[in-house]
């Protein structure tokens, strides 16, 4: 067993579906001989070849467009968008193409494409390196949209949403990239892909995050321990669909729930989960579901993003809040 | 300074009524013909039409019967049983001339007015209408007839060809310019101004992919003409991403047979695409829903009834193939058959269950859409109920 980073452990899982499957195919900007901008398809095109790993022009839209082609000849496409705030040229394939195709063939056609977006901010970058636009994926049927917290998580889930005959918007989150954990190979994956994960049993509030907002989470929830507080930190795992039935079970116990994601406030997947909440477990809840996010601004310049993110303080914030009611 | 730019200072706003191309429609178009609009065989030194009589009695037969199928359409939408109509008329010549130029196994990538193409490849007119009558999205398998879905957002399939020619490529599957396999993107003027048909211009090039991207220049996006979207003709654009562009007289079916067979046979042997401007014109309305007397002139519509491309196949068959009136009364009788069918076969198509609109969403249904149909289905048994408990 050895420890890897989340950005080689993606790598690793693309080169096991790659050697099983012949039909997977990886490609974007950048992927081949540099490995992507974050190395994260490094010796890939190496060992599989320019057919497999395929370098593409600079067109999100192409990237996307002549991967519904290749999906519908019988491939199964791993696209990467380098960031974030570069995918939407190649919205209208993903949300009127990827997402309808089988919708529209009534069920003859299927789109097992996974796109790989390199998301969220903390890295001190140049604007639209940072931001974090999973809810306008996440409100379009058709799509699932998913994204990792840790490494054993992305070696895995890499390799499930490339096996899913539903296409997957899949968030890494680009500022955990390097972080590390031990990760066997030979265990099974703990979860299926759209289940919610309990990282954390608690009795007093329940922490609900996804992402680069999981390592903060549990350092909020071991912080919390000092003022006497028990939380129950879940990674969702999966942002469309939410698997409800973890976070209800968990809200009816702890009576108390906060959000945490870096997207902004309003319509983000707070939005969703705290309705969402609200209408199945009203009777449990001493306090109304709370949400500490990014704010509703661009996503700000980087000396200030500090401020913009969701941080250990402003989670620790929202649970004195929702404990105060 | 100024030495080092030789010449008049660039144009750098040109008004919009002196287009340097294309040509109004009253001007003499350079472009690859090989029957002329009275019916007269011609030769192209790089074109040749090399299928005999049989085939352009063929080629007649399939223009008749699909002009009226798009005519009974046409007729069905006035009547409200369809919702939308896009007619074909006046292009059944590019579709039909290109369309059986097409093998087995080549790959085709339609807009929503490609009936004849369609025709051509074996698909049922009547699936045709479940998209415009609104009772499916498109009743065929693609894969059936190698006709992929019809494609509302404008260009977004040329991609879809230039990936699925890709893997074509990577299959193996091209090489040889008879057996080998190609795909054909259609897309008309208005689309040559998307994005997504000048990355697939560049995607195919740069892949050297076995794709045909076949526009036709029917003069009207919409309301928009052609100096709207382009100042140099669009066959031109090829050159500069690298792969040959080629103009044909689009009411021609001999020129567009020829022309595009040439260009698959070039993509399936391996040389990469072709751009073809199959230059024509759309007839009637871009679709029901347009009146095109408000933005076109009618002497525009005469002059191009001069080059009908049914009338010149008619005149061909008359003249030279010594065809009598049997003939064209047999096709004709045909085509009046196939219409009446056509229409049974529309006001026949069964409606959609109440709960069809949920399913397909996902290969793997999520819990929420579950729930959401289960609800669904639970209110609206909720009405007949009260209905029953009424009565």
């Amino acid at each position: 067993m050895t420890k890897i980073t989340l950005g080689k452990a993606i790598n690793a899982g693309l080169r096991v579906a790659m050697e099983k499957d012949p039909k997977v195919v990886v490609m974007g900007e950048d992927i081949g001989k540099l490995g992507g901008v974050f190395r994260v398809t490094e010796g890939l095109q190496k060992d599989f070849g320019e057919d497999r790993v395929i370098d593409t022009p600079l067109a999100e839209s192409g990237i996307i467009g002549t991967a519904v082609g290749l999906a519908l000849r019988g491939y199964r496409p791993v696209c990467e968008i380098q960031f974030d705030g570069f995918v939407f040229p190649a919205y209208d394939q993903i949300i009127n193409q990827v997402a309808k195709m089988h919708y529209r063939s009534m069920g003859k056609i299927r789109m097992p494409v996974v796109i790989r977006i390199p998301y969220g901010g903390g890295i001190g970058a140049v604007e639209h390196h940072s931001e974090s636009p999973e809810t306008l994926f996440a409100h379009v049927p058709g799509l699932k949209v998913i994204s990792c917290g840790d490494p054993v998580d992305a070696y895995w889930m890499i390799q499930q949403a490339i096996e899913s005959d539903d296409p997957i918007v899949f968030f890494e989150p680009k500022r955990r990239y390097h972080e590390k954990a031990e990760l066997d190979e030979s265990v099974p994956p703990s979860l299926p892909l759209h289940q919610a994960k309990v990282l954390r049993e608690g009795t007093d509030a329940t922490l609900l995050c996804y992402g680069p907002m999981v390592k903060t989470c549990l350092q909020a929830a071991e912080a919390a321990v000092e003022d006497g507080r028990n939380l129950e930190v879940i990674d969702l795992r999966t942002i469309a669909p939410f698997d409800l039935a973890t976070i209800f079970a968990s809200v009816r116990k702890t009576r108390r729930a906060v959000v945490v994601h870096e997207a902004p406030y309003s319509f983000g997947p707070g939005s969703e989960i705290a309705a969402r909440v609200t209408e199945e477990c009203f009777y449990h809840l001493e306090a109304p579901v709370l949400r500490v996010t990014g704010y509703d601004t661009p996503y700000p310049p980087s000396r200030m993003e500090d401020d913009y993110l969701p941080d250990l303080d402003r989670v620790l914030d929202g649970v004195d809040r929702v404990m105060g009611y | 300074m100024s030495e080092s730019v030789p010449g008049p200072a660039p144009e750098v706003f040109a008004p919009h009524k002196a287009p340097v191309s294309p040509p109004q429609a009253s001007e003499e178009v350079e472009f690859v013909q090989l029957l002329t609009p009275e019916g007269e065989r011609v030769e192209h030194p790089d074109f040749t039409f090399d299928l005999d009589d049989e085939a352009v009695k063929g080629f007649y037969r399939d223009m008749v019967l699909v002009r009226r199928i798009d005519s009974e359409a046409t007729a069905l939408q006035r009547q409200g049983e369809l919702g939308l109509w896009a007619s074909l008329l006046g292009q059944e010549a590019a579709q039909i001339g290109s369309g059986r130029a097409l093998n087995k196994r080549d790959m085709v990538f339609p807009t929503y007015r490609e009936h004849g193409v369609a025709w051509c490849q074996g698909v049922n007119p009547l699936n045709l209408l479940g998209l415009f009558r609104g009772v499916d999205q498109g009743a065929w398998d693609p894969k059936d007839n190698n006709f992929h879905l019809y494609t509302i957002v404008i260009g977004a399939q040329t991609l879809h060809a230039t990936g699925y020619a890709m893997g074509q490529q990577r299959d193996h599957a091209i090489g040889d310019a008879d057996n080998g396999e190609a795909t054909i993107a259609y897309f008309g003027d208005g689309a040559s101004s998307q994005g997504d048909v000048n990355e697939a211009f560049i995607w195919a090039s740069v892949f050297n992919a076995p794709v045909v991207f076949f526009c036709q220049n029917n003069q009207w996006a919409i309301s928009e003409p052609i100096d709207r979207q382009t100042r140099i003709p669009l066959y031109q654009r090829a050159a500069g991403f690298g792969f040959p562009g080629v103009r044909v007289d689009g009411n021609d079916v001999l020129a567009t047979y020829a022309v595009t067979q040439q260009a698959l046979r070039r993509a399936r042997e391996g040389s990469g695409p072709t751009l073809i401007e199959a230059y024509t014109y759309r007839m009637g309305a871009h679709t029901t829903s347009d009146d095109p007397t408000k933005y076109r002139l009618s002497e525009d519509l005469e002059h191009w009834k001069l080059k009908d491309p049914i009338a010149r196949v008619h005149a061909y068959l008359t003249r030279h193939a010594g065809l009598d009136h049997d003939y064209f009364d047999e096709v004709d009788a045909e085509a009046d058959k196939v219409a009446a069918e056509l229409r049974a076969g529309c006001l026949a198509l069964p409606e959609p269950e109440l709960t069809d609109f949920f399913q397909h969403v996902y290969v793997e249904e999520t819990p929420q859409l579950a729930e959401q149909r289960e609800q669904f289905a639970v209110y609206a048994a909720s009405f007949s109920a009260d209905s029953e408990g009424e009565g």
